[in-house]
């Protein structure tokens, strides 16, 4: 009962501390996890957080959940990931009634036109980062084209277009390294 | 059907298609303001801002506020609980039975062209973000149709993002300073 609530409390400090979620939060979680509690190698933690990235939703909860797993089974990952959730739901909701409350004020309304302004330049810089780690050959490139005109044009469903590019990719990779290994060495096509 | 129904429905499936991190959580959030109306893509925008300027995981964040403008802290709250629930079972799945789901070979193989198609659908979600910021929709012509004013503080704004990657509060409060100063 002690290690669920040290797992709550834990997980609620990485939570409260960690802007924007992903990356930003390995200080952290090395931080509690690994240094003060001992709960996981720092190499066991790299391992939750890949397998974290590689799932459905939000990579800091999925770390959460897998790092409160590992320790304590079902309960220990319900723990975990009600307590990095927790700081956010507080803080959302305080500042949402507020903002919601004054958002006719034409100061306000300003502000955020100009803010809208500083979102798109964010964004913008995060999709370069993705591009960067996400897009290193030709058939990427033509992934992400297809589904931005899918999506864009002709408005085909968001969770059809996930779908559809992750049995694609399985199809190309098997077929690539099929034809690797019934060519040898030439087999080096399809990888650029 | 009940707006709390459909909300879990909706964030459930969010949570389970989001795959890659927070940001892929934005193409679905759109979606839903066109097809339920619950927010407009200005709320969801000011939203995104909010989420990157709070602490917590951006998608937790913004799910949660979204929850909170569609039925108030109950919306929040059941909001952010279907968001992470699929991942909750996942998880616990993966953990307990699937030992080498990090490098099995499928798996690597699905990232292969899910990651890029994520990264197509996110970038569609930010041409709506765009959309809203730069496009004035009761302009008479073409050229009317962009604030330069607005334009040149994107590019200045940019431009410190990609040079000096401070931490995005900053810009946020900068972004804000703009609008006021220039009437945004």
């Amino acid at each position: 009962m002690k290690e669920l609530f040290e797992l709550y409390l834990s997980f609620f400090k990485i939570g409260l501390f960690t802007f924007g979620g992903g990356y930003a939060m390995i200080p952290m979680l090395e931080r509690e996890i690994v240094t003060k509690r001992k709960w996981a190698t720092l190499e066991e933690l790299m391992n939750y957080f890949a397998i974290s990235q590689c799932t459905p939703g939000v990579i800091a909860v999925n770390t959460a959940t897998f790092t409160g797993y590992k320790r304590k089974g079902v309960l220990g990952g319900l723990f975990a990931t009600l307590g990095v959730i927790t700081p956010s739901i507080i803080i959302i909701c305080l500042l949402a009634g507020i903002l919601n409350a004054f958002s006719d004020n034409i100061y306000v309304k300003r502000a955020f036109a100009g803010i809208s302004v500083a979102v798109c330049a964010l964004m913008v810089s995060a999709i370069i980062k993705l591009f960067k780690a996400g897009v290193k050959d030709a058939f990427a490139l033509t992934v992400a084209l297809i589904a931005l005109i899918l999506a864009l044009f002709f408005k085909v469903s968001n969770i059809i277009i996930v779908i559809a590019a992750g049995i694609l990719g399985c199809i190309y990779k098997v077929i690539t390294e099929k034809r690797k290994n019934s060519c040898g060495s030439s087999g080096k096509e399809g990888e650029k | 059907m009940s707006v709390y129904l459909l909300i879990f429905i909706e964030f459930f499936k969010t949570g389970l298609f989001a795959i890659g991190g927070g940001l892929a959580t934005l193409p679905f959030l759109f979606a839903l303001s066109e097809k339920y109306g619950w927010y407009s893509a200005q709320q969801l925008t000011n939203m995104i801002a909010v989420s990157e300027s709070t602490p917590g995981p951006i998608g937790v964040n913004v799910a949660t506020y979204c929850g909170f403008t569609v039925s108030g802290v109950f919306g929040a709250l059941l909001a952010t609980l279907s968001l992470v629930l699929p991942s909750f079972l996942i998880i616990t799945i993966i953990a307990g039975i699937l030992k080498n789901f990090g490098s099995s070979k499928t798996v690597n193989n699905i990232f292969y062209g899910l990651r890029p198609a994520v990264l197509g659908l996110i970038i569609v979600a930010v041409t709506s973000i765009f959309r809203i910021t730069f496009i004035n929709e009761g302009a008479s012509s073409f050229l009317q149709m962009i604030d330069p004013l607005k334009a040149a503080v994107f590019v200045f704004i940019l431009f410190l993002v990609l040079k000096y990657k401070r931490h995005p509060i900053l810009y946020i409060i900068l972004g804000a300073a703009f609008g006021i100063m220039f009437s945004f």
